[in-house]
């Protein structure tokens, strides 16, 4: 190797390490500016703004489509809360015309009721007075038949007629009690 | 002792150089590895600091290989 | 056995002498600009269709412009971002540099110290004149960092400069260090592969050894080749750090 390499710089016609060769510095300095400054330019003008643009275009696009995305869901959210807003609205008239309609029956079986009532207790004292009148009658019949009786009791008995007047006096005693 | 054979062992003392900072880069990645395993969550922010550490780390390998060839073929 | 220096030689392909200076047009400024054409093609073609949803290719390129645009971001910050095109210009560069290298036959413009001195040379000097223009004296304050007793500043100043001033000095020499180790170390087993199989049949067996020893340093080259493009891109957003955001650092 060691040989080698040592005729590897004897053989080469300027000598040494190409890249300590001094005078080969300023050609490539040259055209490293050349080359690196038409890259320079080319990445400055024309590649960086391109592929910034096309990252810059999908970014905006992906933001305007989730922000879009996102008004839609508000607005659906708004016509379901309108909606809901709308069914309590309706169910509470329900409820409404529900009490209203059942308040207005209740008064008019309660007025009815009270009617019915009204008459029921009229019958019902009417009744009783003829109650009361039939009884009266019937009592009056009651003495007479218990006079006639107790003529007849005593006509079998005693085998006379008996005094009208003192049979009467008797028997309204007996009655009395 | 012959100036040439003093240069060729100055080349290969000086690439002894190379060898440490080689140890240096082993160090530092071997830490890294070490690092990662226990919490390989930190481990993705904390690689280009491994790779700023080693390649540090191997640029002074590097000046002893620039020195070698210097004494081979400048000097 | 081959010369395993020989394939950092520069090949005068148009002569050209400017006065008593030599700026021919070699091999190294023809691999120099098919860099720049494979790039371009490959950022620009991809992206012609400017698709919404994108092609194979075209999300290809993005990849790598999300990946360098992530590292600047991360970095030096969104306001970093100014100097995208420098430091996406310089990965492309070096990447490309590195991977047209591994090609057989092919020059690797980054194993030559001056190219790699130069591209570190334009980030530190675009680090200095910018720190300077935007924040006037402001940014000597990276060398003298605040809540440090008057004692010793001096030799933190001193420490500090000495740093700054290694920083373009350690990024060429990393790069072009790798590239031409991991070149001669290639072309090195190869010369191993030729020696031995011209001797004999043992040795034609006992080749193979050296020729797996390629391959498996094949694959670390092109690791290396990468990883010193990426090595190169943060280094650079963080010397580009301290021209934007000096004394926190």
């Amino acid at each position: 190797m060691a040989t080698n390499t040592t005729q590897g710089t004897q053989v080469p016609s300027k000598g040494g390490f190409p890249a300590f060769r001094v005078e080969t510095y300023g050609s490539q300095l040259l055209w490293l500016a050349i080359a690196f400054g038409l890259l320079y330019f080319v990445m400055a003008r024309f590649i960086a703004p391109r592929i910034g643009g096309i990252l810059e275009d999908r970014a905006t696009r992906i933001s305007g489509d989730l922000a879009a995305a996102q008004a839609m869901k508000a607005e659906a959210d708004a016509a379901t809360l309108s909606y809901e807003k709308a069914l309590a609205e309706a169910r509470a008239s329900s409820q409404a015309i529900a009490a209203e309609t059942r308040a207005k029956i209740t008064a008019e079986a309660d007025a009815e009721r009270k009617a019915l009532e009204a008459k029921l207790a009229a019958d019902l004292a009417a009744a009783e007075a003829q109650i009361g009148s039939a009884r009266a009658a019937a009592m009056g019949n009651v003495r007479s038949i218990a006079v006639e009786t107790a003529e007849a009791i005593v006509e079998r008995l005693a085998g006379t007629g008996a005094d009208a007047a003192r049979l009467e006096a008797a028997v309204d005693a007996v009655l009395k009690r | 002792m012959d100036p040439v054979a003093a240069k060729y062992l100055g080349a290969g003392l000086a690439c002894l150089g190379m060898g440490l900072a080689a140890m240096g880069v082993g160090n530092i990645f071997g830490n890294f590895v070490a690092g990662a395993l226990r919490n390989p969550s930190a481990a993705a922010g904390q690689f280009t600091n491994a790779i700023v550490g080693a390649a540090l780390a191997e640029g002074l390998g590097i000046f002893a290989l620039v020195v070698a060839l210097v004494l081979l073929f400048v000097v | 056995m081959a010369d395993p220096i020989k394939q950092f030689e520069l090949v005068p392909i148009v002569p050209i002498t400017i006065g008593t200076g030599d700026f021919s047009f070699t091999n190294s400024a023809l691999h120099m600009f098919i860099i720049v054409g494979l790039t371009a093609a490959f950022l620009l073609l991809t992206t012609s269709g400017r698709r919404l949803v994108p092609t194979r290719m075209q999300s290809l390129a993005e990849l790598t412009y999300e990946f360098v645009a992530g590292t600047v971001r991360q970095t030096a910050g969104t306001d970093g971002m100014k100097f995208f095109p420098l430091v996406f210009s310089l990965f492309m560069f070096v990447l490309l540099a590195n991977l047209v290298g591994m090609f057989p036959g092919a020059f690797t413009v980054t194993s030559h110290i001056i190219v790699t001195a130069a591209l570190a040379m334009l980030v530190i000097s675009t680090v200095i004149i910018y720190g300077i223009w935007k924040h006037g004296t402001h940014w000597f304050a990276l060398f003298a960092p605040s809540g440090l007793p008057k004692v010793i500043l001096p030799l933190i100043v001193v420490i500090e400069v000495i740093s700054f001033i290694s920083r373009p000095i350690s990024l060429s020499l990393r790069l072009f260090g790798n590239m031409t180790a991991g070149h001669i170390a290639l072309k090195v087993f190869a010369g191993f592969v030729t020696a031995m199989a011209g001797a004999g049949a043992l040795g034609f067996i006992g080749a193979a050894l050296p020729i797996f020893m390629i391959t498996a340093l094949t694959a670390l080259e092109f690791l290396v080749a990468v990883l010193q493009a990426y090595v190169f891109t943060i280094l650079t957003c963080i010397y580009l750090n301290d021209a934007l955001h000096p004394g926190h650092h």
